[in-house]
């Protein structure tokens, strides 16, 4: 109650103090120090980006964004306390973040409870909305981006596949659970599937196995490293570019370049953006981002970009800086991005796979797939 | 298909063997369980890295020369963590838990320095080209580290058996006491086994890093696990034993991933492991109580 009557005083002096003065809080919290500082460096980025055109016109009438971005470490505990440092400390009407989805895990159910709107744009782990009616995300989960991996495949005229996956791995096996039920859904016939160890360097038992099965495609979900591993030797033990290799999300890095080279030549990966996505928007952004960090942007940067102009959105159209107003209002957002066409689901999950590209590697280098 | 499982088998079994060659020597003669061998496999690894990239040596060149550094680290690396420990008679278990501080503390700092992803040799270094021989197909770096093996195996077993050097080692993996009461200088004698051995580890670390293009800091210790199965089958300090133990268990491996299910290859390894040393504790060639170097 005192909070409204707060507000509505608040709303009362903005609406005759000059628009420079009247500030909406936003708050973020990311991984910018440790070993996976790399993340939360590059959602920083996007979202500062992002900022600059927003507070050109401000939001609510001319009232700009400031953005609090705390350092979570990596660490849930360290996250928890930056959650509730943003809104206790500065007030804010929505938080972005955090970076892993395990820190979510522990984080969402915090802000969840104080009912402050909370969008992870790199936590892609099943069950992440399920937290609350607070939580929303705007990365695909994989769930999203192999179908239409898969599906490119089939147009290719692929009818059998073996898939291979790292049983030792929570996410190579989420990744190959959802390769496998793409496969079936699409009537693709599995006719083996294969596991490893992801520190396992000698795949030529499981692939010599397959070689004599003859399939169309091999799926693979593992991490980049042991992925290249096992396409360098599917090569080598004769598997040519007949048999059409489509990798999960891990395999989404320039690393499989690096490692495997030319090899990998053929193999298909989606994913749920592409630097060389040749769309008015995201050359726009690319060029951008270059200007500003000299550098080029990557799917984290990406996604964070978008993110922030959603949630500006969101602001916008609440019609005022409450946690309660832009909850509601981020659930009918409709927006056209860098990453395309973005909708949430009514469980608060991206709404649109529209946007996937199925990337191909062109020697040692990802491009966008015919 | 099962002519190519076998050519796989023998030589996952090659990389295995040559892996466990410097180990079952350390730790037949030195008679420490030296944990920190896996390190010199990484080390060799990264030196022979460092050499084709900045020097842009050929392989025939960057094989001994990385060996011969990975020798010369492993030598230092010994004598600082266990001359002490050796002059002062710590148990064994001492010995066992230095060297594995040493050895996280190395691999640790290793991946904080060069970063814990995988690199690989440049793709010129040796002909990626498979060799076609009826239904089997090999590649060179595979044809490489069997040839080389076989080599080492050979001379190892002739220093062993037709030197004065071999004699004083054998002399020590029996009675290191009584060895140095012949006049044999055991601490001298040591280092060279520490040389050969760490060497050894180097050159599988090139060669196995050729051949999976998977140069990373904890390659060693991935490869350690694989290692103590081939030493304490084969028999401690039994060159010839872990050369059949490793080839065993790769061709196991293999054979289980072909024809059971790649998810129990581990299993079925392992648990041959068991059962060899339930029915004979000394390894499947050993005989109790006698150290053969």
């Amino acid at each position: 109650m005192k909070r409204r009557y707060l507000a509505a005083c608040a709303a009362a002096v903005l609406a005759f103090a000059p628009g420079a003065y009247a500030q909406v809080q936003v708050g973020a919290v990311e991984i910018l120090s440790g070993p996976a500082a790399a993340y939360g460096i590059a959602i920083k980025a996007g979202l500062d980006l992002a900022l600059d055109t927003i507070n050109q016109k401000g939001v609510l009438g001319g009232q700009k964004i400031v953005l609090t971005v705390e350092d979570s470490a990596g660490n849930k505990d360290q996250a928890i306390n930056a959650a509730r440092k943003l809104i206790g400390r500065d007030k804010v009407v929505a938080i972005i973040g955090p970076t892993l989805s395990n820190e979510m895990f522990a984080v969402g159910p915090v802000t969840n409870e104080r009912k402050v709107p909370t969008v992870g744009t790199s936590t892609t782990a099943a069950g992440i909305t399920d937290i609350g009616p607070y939580i929303f995300r705007t990365s695909l989960p994989e769930s999203d981006v192999v179908p239409v991996t898969f599906k490119k495949a089939q147009s290719r005229g692929v009818k059998t596949i073996a898939l291979m996956y790292a049983n030792d791995d929570a996410f190579s096996k989420s990744g190959f659970d959802v390769m496998k039920e793409s496969a079936e859904k699409l009537g693709l016939k599995i006719v083996t599937i294969e596991t490893f160890g992801s520190k396992d360097t000698d795949f030529s038992a499981q692939l010599t196995k397959i070689k004599g099965l003859k399939p169309d495609a091999i799926g693979i979900s593992a991490l980049v490293e042991p992925v290249s591993g096992v396409v360098l030797q599917a090569r080598s033990l004769g598997i040519g570019k007949e048999t059409l290799l489509v990798g999960g999300n891990g395999s989404n890095s320039p690393k499989l370049g690096e490692i495997a080279g030319a090899a990998a030549d053929g193999m298909i990966v989606g994913s749920p953006w592409f630097i060389a996505k040749p769309d008015a928007k995201n050359t726009a952004f690319v060029e951008a981002f270059r200007k500003k960090f000299n550098k080029d942007p990557d799917q984290f940067a990406a996604q964070a970009f978008d993110t922030m102009f959603i949630v500006a959105d969101a602001i916008n159209r609440a019609g005022a800086a409450d946690t309660e107003k832009v909850t509601a209002a981020l659930g009918s957002t409709k927006f056209d991005g860098v990453m395309g066409p973005f909708n949430f689901t009514a469980h608060r999950d991206p709404g649109s796979n529209e946007g996937v590209v199925v990337l191909e590697m062109q020697a040692g280098k990802f491009g966008v797939a015919k | 298909m099962l002519a190519q499982q076998l050519v796989n088998g023998v030589f996952l079994g090659a990389t295995y063997a040559l892996f466990a060659l410097g180990f079952t020597l350390m730790f037949g003669v030195l008679r420490v369980i030296n944990l920190t061998y896996g390190f010199y496999f990484t080390a060799g690894a990264f030196l022979a890295l460092l050499l084709t990239k900045s020097l842009g040596w050929p392989i025939a060149a960057v094989l001994p020369a990385a060996a011969v550094l990975s020798g010369v680290i492993a030598v230092l690396v010994d004598w600082l963590l266990l001359t002490r420990l050796r002059r002062v008679g710590a148990p064994e278990l001492a010995s066992l838990m230095v060297t594995l501080g040493a050895v996280l503390a190395l691999y640790a700092a290793m991946t904080s320095w060069l970063g814990p992803d995988i690199k690989r040799f440049p793709p010129g270094l040796i002909s990626a080209q498979a060799i076609e021989i009826g239904m089997v197909r090999v590649t060179m770096p595979q044809l490489l580290i069997l040839g080389v093996t076989v080599l080492l195996v050979g001379g190892l077993v002739a220093l062993m058996r037709l030197s004065r050097l071999g004699l004083a080692i054998r002399a020590m993996a029996e009675r290191p006491d009584v060895a140095g009461l012949m006049g044999i200088d055991t601490g001298r004698t040591a280092a060279f086994v520490s040389f050969v051995s760490g060497s050894l580890a180097g050159a599988g670390g090139v060669l196995i890093g050729l051949n999976f293009n998977a140069i990373q800091p904890f390659m060693g210790e991935s490869m350690m696990l694989r290692g103590f199965v081939v030493v304490i089958v084969g028999g401690l300090g039994d060159i010839r034993g872990a050369v059949i133990a490793g080839l065993l268990l790769g061709i196991v491996e293999v054979l289980t991933a072909g024809y059971v299910a790649s998810g129990l290859k581990e299993a079925v390894a392992f648990a041959i492991l068991v059962a060899v040393l339930w029915t004979r504790p000394a390894g499947l060639f050993g005989r109790a109580a006698v150290r053969r170097a």
